[in-house]
């Protein structure tokens, strides 16, 4: 066997990157796709396999990419991954997949099977092999609420098995967090989120905008013209900390931060929509949508970009590969830090912090984050962004009573169908599991999905 | 896209529109609203259902030129259409418990009132209305409330027509004459709105208004529009639009109010070289 080391995806340079809005990673060229995939010794048990939650067959795919065969690729990771250009973007490999390769300790390093997919991803992209479409339409009609991606996951495998699948939208572009939330660095909104949006359409599914279901329209109308609804409204809510001057003018949300700049094209000079952007701009909170907001403020011009955050580097939620980039682009990490006033008279002028010190671990397995007294110290800011988490939406629950949910106001549902405590009415993504990642939100549509396409075969049989 | 059926100019700086919007309508209550936007670039502003015809499947609203995406919107003419309307947004206004109303309205506010109105009125429940305005010219919906109202009341500030004086001036004086309103509901500027509820904390009058916060998804996920009510921060979009305005923070809301001005100032004056004015 060789011990070959790893290879990187190819990244723009900091200095270059942190000046514009495209793409931070280059992916693989054809040449280095190809050195990587060799790497895959398709060892026995494909324990890679099992950390993915949607299951995708890795070694199959890395086999046909060994044989130049990227048509076979695509058609062995599209049997469990309707999305890979975005996977292979967003995912959290390095936890999943990559992280059960056999090669991670001893043999160079994990295989670069995000890199790979992303390869494949794109291959589909731009050489468009045709979709499969099902022989047949079933006389079945599904409602999809939310079009982010366990919405679009499960639209598209019921689509594939010939439901008539409708998706309805909030706001007047497709793809949820996708296009509002992770920035166009990361993800790019033309090339790659709205060409899988394209392949839908093709797929025949219809996609209705500007439709907040509960208001626009109620689940009791959905339930009489449709067999089945999923509901995939995600995690919209944002979190503020409760702490004095949150409603200076100057404090953002991360998510309307990041609303403003990707949904709305407020990065463009000019934009209709303004975004404001300080000379310091203090980020609170550690996760990727801490360090999307951070990097995003960055690339708009602030001089000083802050990462606060009341744990240490160790406990940072981000993916690694988020923070690296963050740090490389100039980001700085406040640790140990924790903002319990924000200072100004009409705008934000700058936040009282306290420092920290780790204690024992708390229920979350954690070291618990302890003051330490007399601290005190003013960091001198003009911007706030809150990125402490995101819960469900509320909006539809409260305009229909007949979903159960939990304290948390996630909705509850059965583990095995992703169905709710209302018989034909299913979700998943983190409207069921409060905010987590775009492949988990993807694994839950596609098992909702096995659950309707079952009740659609046997109301046509 | 949303076309527009009708556009009928009710002051010199204020347009009326109808709007096709059949979903949007089937649902629609008073005190709810909408968002839109003009363009494939255009921001997304909220504006209050002026006016709902579920029959036709149409939404009214009233639209003051003051920025860039008004200013756009008075462009567009009968027959144009708007790239995005969505609704009905927030919650409806709940006003049923009480028996002995006074709807006020400064400038495009009586918007939203005019709809709360109609729906007391066809429902033979009372209510009077005040309606202030800078001067004549801005005054707007007179006919309409005063088919719609038991009484109604018409106040400028400059004496240019009705009463001259404030509305808090007129709300001040019915309540000395012996008036038992046991609910006022108040809609204009924020600064209006403020000087109502400072009015009648003191008669000890229950009064709601309506905020007209600045809003991106009107949904409750970007937190833009909030505010504080009663010490606890609130969303304008799903907890309200109307509050108990006894409990609002209103220099709080003129400041976020102001935010983007300068911007917004910028985006207008761009648009109006854009088209020759200046």
């Amino acid at each position: 066997m060789v011990k070959s080391e790893r290879n990187s995806v190819i990244t723009r340079p900091s200095e270059v990157r942190v000046k514009d809005f495209e793409e931070v990673s280059c992916g693989f060229t054809y040449e280095l796709m190809k050195a990587e995939a060799e790497r895959c010794i398709n060892c026995k048990n494909a324990p890679c396999t099992t950390g993915c939650p949607v299951g995708v067959k890795i070694p199959e795919f890395i086999q046909c990419l060994k044989n130049d065969d990227l048509d076979g690729a695509v058609k062995v990771i599209k049997l469990d991954n309707n999305l890979p250009s975005i996977c292979g973007r967003v995912c959290p490999q390095e936890k999943q997949c990559e992280e059960k390769c056999i090669r991670k300790l001893k043999l160079g390093g994990s295989v670069a099977i995000g890199g790979l997919e992303r390869f494949v991803g794109d291959y589909a992209l731009q050489h468009n092999p045709p979709t499969p479409r099902a022989s047949k339409k079933l006389n079945y009609k599904l409602a999809v609420i939310g079009s982010g991606p366990s919405g679009l996951t499960c639209a598209a495998d019921c689509a594939i098995a010939g439901i008539d699948v409708t998706i309805f939208e909030a706001f007047h572009e497709a793809g949820g967090v996708l296009v509002y939330g992770i920035p166009e660095f990361r993800l790019p909104k033309d090339a790659i989120v709205k060409k899988e949006i394209e392949k839908l359409n093709e797929l025949g599914v219809k996609i209705k905008y500007n439709t907040v279901i509960g208001k626009t329209i109620k689940i009791e109308e959905l339930q009489k013209e449709f067999d089945a609804i999923f509901i995939g409204t995600g995690a919209g809510l944002p979190s503020f900390m409760n702490i004095p001057g949150e409603n200076l003018n100057g404090v953002y949300s991360a998510n309307e931060f990041l609303t403003r700049v990707n949904l709305m094209k407020a990065f463009k000079k000019g934009a209709d929509t303004p975004v404001f952007v300080g000379k310091s701009v203090a980020v609170i909170g550690a996760g990727n949508v801490a360090m999307d907001a951070a990097r995003t403020a960055k690339r708009l011009g602030a001089e000083n970009v802050y990462i606060v955050y009341r744990r240490s580097k160790e406990e940072m939620p981000a993916r690694l590969e988020e923070i690296e980039h963050a740090i490389e682009e100039g980001i700085e990490l406040k640790l140990l830090t924790n903002p319990i006033r924000i200072l100004g008279e009409q705008k934000v002028e700058g936040i009282e912090c306290v420092q920290m010190q780790l204690g024992e671990p708390d229920a979350s397995g954690r070291r618990r984050p302890l003051e330490i007294e007399n601290s005190n110290y003013v960091m001198p800011v003009d911007e706030v962004i809150m990125s402490i988490g995101t819960r469900p939406n509320p909006l539809l629950t409260r305009e229909y009573d007949g979903l159960e949910t939990t304290k948390r106001g996630t909705l509850v549902v059965d583990e095995q169908t992703q169905e709710t405590s209302v018989k034909n009415i299913f979700a998943g993504g983190d409207a069921v599991t409060g905010a987590a990642t775009v492949i988990l939100a993807m694994g839950a549509g596609k098992n909702a999905a096995k659950t309707i396409i079952a009740r659609a075969n046997s109301k046509n049989n | 896209m949303n076309k527009i059926l009708k556009k009928r100019q009710l002051s010199e700086n204020v347009n009326e529109y109808v709007i096709e919007a059949v979903d949007v309508a089937k649902h629609a209550k008073a005190g709810q609203f909408i968002i839109l936007r003009v363009d494939s670039e255009g921001e997304r502003v909220p504006f209050t259902i002026a006016d709902i015809d579920r029959e036709n499947g149409t939404i009214t609203i009233l639209v003051q030129t003051i920025g860039m995406t008004t200013y756009k919107l008075s462009l567009l003419n009968e027959g144009d259409s708007l790239q995005d309307f969505v609704g009905p947004l927030g919650n409806p206004t709940e006003l049923n418990e009480y028996k002995n109303i006074v709807l006020v309205g400064g400038g495009i506010g009586s918007a939203v009132i005019y709809p709360q109105a109609k729906y007391r009125h066809k429902n033979g429940l009372n209510c009077d209305v005040i309606v202030g305005a800078r001067n004549k010219s801005l005054l707007v919906y007179e006919d309409e409330f005063r088919n719609n109202s038991d009484n109604l009341y018409i106040v400028t500030d400059d004496g240019s027509y009705g009463e001259k004086g404030f509305v808090t001036t007129k709300l001040e004086a019915l309540i000395k004459e012996g008036k038992k309103y046991d609910c006022v509901f108040a809609v204009g500027p924020v600064m209006m709105m403020k000087a109502v509820c400072d009015l009648t904390k003191q008669y000890g009058i229950k009064t709601i208004v309506s905020m007209n916060s600045t809003m991106v998804d009107g949904t409750g996920m970007c937190g833009c529009c909030r505010l504080t009510v009663g010490g606890e921060t609130k969303y304008a979009c799903v907890d309200g639009p109307e509050f108990d305005g006894h409990k609002i923070d209103f220099m709080e809301s003129v400041n976020r109010g102001k935010f983007y001005r300068e911007y917004e100032c910028e985006c207008y004056n761009r648009e109006l070289k854009k088209n020759g004015k200046i």
